[in-house]
């Protein structure tokens, strides 16, 4: 793991403006990454994790979605001061994005040879025969059997493993420096997720990738991440190191989400559930987020949102807790 | 009361008037009419519209050949495209439907059977079709409503039956058929309702079809038999005139274009604002 | 968990092919998809008895078989001793009233024109359970046991949570008062904080009713956490079954085995055997001879190619479909 910098999140704002109220989708969200590291980003539906690639990538759905503050600093480049011209090159060249479903990441009327070739073409300015050399390179590199025959395929014709495998290969054939992967492996099954995320860490050691990996399932933190983000609400909640998080979650979310999940190595009775809903983001309740559903909430906490504190080396949670029992020592 | 208009809210607004104005005039048209629809006075065969040379405020868009104002023939011949329009799209919708129920739901040679009379109806031209019908027939309001309906069944039925096939393999209706719903029940309270929107939307667009339809049967003579002011025979008559006397022809085929056109761009804007997607982004979910 | 009664639901060499036609006009069979090969399985009262397997391994298609949604190729199901192919009219409705299902999509689940309390009530006045009079009760109660409020009842689908929506598939199912509930993935499509609510609410009934369930799931560990018994499907067969804490401490079959090891760890430092299976699933259409399996087994003898394994009875309990 080298201890450069390769993206630095800062005070990330997306907010979506509809006629029923504005959704702060993302609100104030800080993390950074380093070269070869993989950080996860774990929560709910509607935590913002997935707007929060959206906008690095400078994706957000528009009218209704704009990034409104924030910076997002690529090696030190801002990349909300980009042009769209600027952020095409850096898309699939600097960035790279895979997302859950590959059936609908990948054209159905185009053999997946074109496909894997595109950024290449485009990028590199390859030709059609460089470029096809180098996509049966990365077809093996991504473990597709006899990929000669299968440039000429269509992607009904694969498995979904294999689709899943030839959506990562077209996202690293210009080597990107980070990947980012939305769900990459909830529409595939155990062995075949096995595999891809097995591969996605070879990847990764051989390119010396960055990976920012979003999903639900803290099963994929435990296996590949070396860091992970929990969020909650458009903010991020606790920061930590996987074993720090494992080991000893700090914030009550992070613990009642980790205790609602049934684990294969030990048997429990009843599973931990949070009651009530995930709230609404267009009206978020005055102070912490989380307030309303927390077993530990204090007067506090409803009233005002907590600042980020300390609970060890590389971990952060925003909670009054945390607070408290740094103050009281 | 505020949920209907509230529905109409992004509506478009001149075709909704348009259609506004043509109900109205097709129910009320007769009466409010300035020249009796059907007698005209041989005198004033052939007048211009009032802002031409020879025009005459009386009869502000003109007269046909046998001196009939053709405004008032316009609003008198509203209610026939409106009458024959609904009772056909009423007729058709719901002999398209059972069958594609019946169709879409039963399947194997129920499906084949009905299919194939679909094909077959659909595979001759409505016009020869109708011809041969109001041969045997004769020509009347009421048979004119037979032979186009026979026709356009086919259209709903075979819309409707994809429709059908897709909600058979969806959740809720397995699970009916778990709970020990029987097959009508099923088709009668899981699927006919869920049909209801693209009907709907058909059926509106169906209508500017049917209008079309009876106006072509009409300007061939096989329509609703004259005197009656049904636009597409008004439109017949003055083909003799088009040189001199542009109005007689114009004034009742612009009628059908903009009635015709408006049922299309309303009937397009229900379909997206019917479609369960939209719906729940804008409805209250 | 509850002790377990007699058997309830027995599959004796239940089989499903699915033909393949091919032609326009007049098709003829080429083929079938054998989705489901001659599995025999028990479900005693008052358990859980998981499947498991993934895509095309049948366990989608055995559960429809059992709601007789599909018709049964070879093989019989017994309900209660009777086999269920020979029932009708007012047996066949005694049967639907005592078996019923909770889907995983709970926004395709509920029928969306018709209001919760009809949704739920369907199956009561469908079979005939219970006079008319007593229906709202009935439908009041169910919404109750599943925690939600007996006045919600008029409300349409659409105005509930995903969460809310299986609730309401579930008192579907409970207000009739059945015996067996097939589960198809119940808290796959729900958030991980709902998915406890409901797993806890499936147990609670469970306890109360004496239920028994047929839990289909792709994650293992839920399956562990809810079932007794688990059986694991590959390519149409059942290849091994037994009591779940058995099964993951003493997985047999080599594809179990694989499916263990590559199911997620819980904690970053548990380390699992990595085994990783060559190549993709064989086609339905056409598997391989002998054990099914043996293409991409990694102890895979000479034998294994020849001749099927039979489900063979190992150690008190756990079957095992393998030649070792």
């Amino acid at each position: 793991m080298g201890g450069k910098r390769i993206l630095e999140v800062k005070d990330l704002q997306t907010y979506f403006f509809t006629r029923r109220g504005t959704v702060k989708a993302v609100d104030g969200v800080s993390f950074g990454i380093d070269r070869g590291e993989t950080l996860g980003l774990v929560g709910e539906s509607g935590c913002g994790k997935s707007m929060t690639c959206l906008s690095i990538l400078r994706l957000v759905p528009q009218p209704a979605g704009r990034i409104v503050g924030g910076q997002i600093l690529l090696e030190g480049d801002d990349l909300l001061r980009k042009s769209d011209r600027e952020m095409r090159e850096i898309r699939g060249k600097k960035i790279s994005m895979i997302l859950q479903d590959p059936m609908t990441s990948l054209n159905p009327v185009y053999p997946i040879g074109d496909q894997v070739g595109e950024p290449l073409r485009f990028h590199q300015r390859l030709d059609r025969k460089s470029a096809a050399a180098r996509v049966l390179e990365m077809l093996r590199q991504v473990r597709i059997p006899s990929p000669e025959v299968r440039v000429r395929e269509y992607p009904h014709q694969m498995s979904g493993g294999m689709r899943q495998r030839i959506v990562g290969a077209m996202a690293l054939t210009c080597r990107p420096e980070l990947l980012i992967a939305d769900e990459p492996t909830t529409a595939l099954d155990v062995t075949i997720q096995a595999q891809f995320l097995k591969l996605l860490k070879e990847m990764q050691r051989d390119f010396n990738l960055s990976l920012i990996v979003v999903t639900h399932d803290f099963g994929i933190v435990a296996k590949i991440c070396d860091r992970v983000a929990v969020m909650y609400a458009g903010k991020i909640v606790e920061l930590a190191g996987i074993r720090a998080l494992f080991n000893r979650p700090r914030h009550p979310y992070t613990m009642a989400l980790m205790n609602s999940v049934p684990k294969m190595e030990r048997k429990v009775n009843r599973l931990t559930s949070i009651s009530g809903q995930p709230p609404d983001l267009k009206e978020l309740p005055p102070g912490c987020s989380f307030a309303p559903r927390c077993s530990l909430a204090m007067d506090i906490c409803r009233k005002e949102y907590p600042p980020v504190s300390t609970a060890g080396e590389g971990h952060t949670l925003t909670c009054w807790l945390a607070r408290e029992d740094a103050a009281g020592g | 009361m505020v949920k209907f208009l509230a529905f109409f809210r992004n509506a478009p607004f001149f075709p909704l008037a348009v259609l506004a104005a043509f109900v109205f005039l097709g129910v009320f048209g007769e009466w409010i009419a300035p020249h009796d629809p059907v007698e005209g006075s041989l005198m004033d065969s052939l007048t211009p519209p009032f802002w031409e040379a020879g025009g005459k405020w009386k009869y502000p868009l003109g007269t046909d050949s046998l001196g009939r104002d053709i405004l008032s023939r316009i609003m008198g011949g509203a209610g026939i495209s409106l009458q024959i329009g609904i009772l056909v799209v009423f007729v058709a919708g719901l002999m398209g439907t059972l069958l594609a129920c019946l169709a879409g739901y039963l399947g194997g040679a129920v499906d084949t059977v009905i299919m194939r009379v679909v094909d077959l109806v659909m595979s001759i031209p409505y016009l020869v079709l109708a011809i041969v019908l109001a041969a045997i027939l004769g020509a009347s309001v009421y048979n004119i409503i037979i032979i186009l309906g026979a026709v356009i069944w086919t259209y709903y039925c075979r819309v409707l039956r994809s429709e059908v096939l897709r909600l058979r393999e969806s959740d809720f209706v397995r699970l009916a058929v778990v709970g020990g719903c029987s097959k009508g029940k099923i088709m009668l309270v899981h699927i006919f309702p869920n049909i209801v929107n693209t009907l709907v939307v058909i059926a509106t667009l169906n209508l500017g079809t049917v209008i079309i339809a009876e106006s072509s049967l009409s300007f061939l003579g096989l329509g609703v038999p004259p005197p009656s002011p049904a636009w597409g025979s008004m439109v017949a008559d003055g083909r003799d005139y088009v040189g001199q006397a542009w109005w007689v022809s114009f004034w009742p085929g612009l009628a059908i274009f903009l009635v015709v056109m408006s049922f299309n761009l309303v009937g397009d804007w229900l379909r997206v604002r019917l479609d369960p997607k939209f719906r729940q982004m804008a409805g209250g979910s | 968990m509850p002790p377990v009664g007699e058997i309830l639901l027995e599959a004796k060499n239940l089989t499903k092919h699915f033909p393949v036609n091919r032609g326009l006009l007049f098709s003829r069979s080429v083929g079938a998809v054998r989705a489901v090969d001659g599995i025999h399985f028990t479900i005693r009262r008052g358990e859980t008895f998981g499947l498991v397997g993934e895509s095309g391994c049948g366990k989608t298609t055995t559960s429809r078989l059992i709601l007789l949604l599909e018709r049964i190729t070879r093989g019989t199901i017994l309900f209660q001793g009777r086999n269920i192919e020979t029932l009708a009219g007012p047996e066949l409705q005694g049967y639907r009233r005592r078996v019923q299902a909770v889907f995983q999509d709970p926004y395709s689940s509920l029928s969306p024109r018709m209001r919760v309390g009809t949704i739920i009530a369907e199956p009561i006045r469908a079979n005939r359970a219970a006079p008319e009079e007593a229906v709202p009760d009935r439908v009041g109660k169910a919404l109750e046991v599943v925690g939600l409020p007996r006045d919600r009842a008029d409300h349409y689908p659409h105005e509930f949570s995903g969460g809310q929506r299986q609730r309401i598939a579930i008192a579907r199912a409970l207000a009739v008062e059945p015996q067996l509930i097939i589960l198809d993935e119940p808290v796959s499509a729900l958030d991980v904080s709902i998915r406890a609510q409901v797993m806890n609410l499936l147990r609670e009934v469970q306890e109360e009713f004496g239920l028994t369930y047929l839990l289909i799931a792709h994650d293992l560990a839920v399956v562990k956490h809810m079932s007794h018994r688990i059986g694991v499907m590959y390519l149409g067969k059942l290849v091994e079954n037994a009591e779940s804490e058995e099964l993951y401490q003493h997985p047999f079959h080599p594809y179990t085995q694989a499916l263990y090891s590559a199911a997620l760890p819980s904690h970053p430092d548990i380390q699992r055997e990595e085994i990783v299976l060559p190549g993709d699933v064989p086609s339905p259409l056409h598997p391989p001879p002998g054990c099914r399996f043996h293409t991409r087994c990694p102890q895979a003898r000479p034998l294994c190619s020849e001749e099927e394994p039979p489900l063979r009875d190992v150690a008190g309990g756990h079957e095992v479909a393998c030649h070792q």
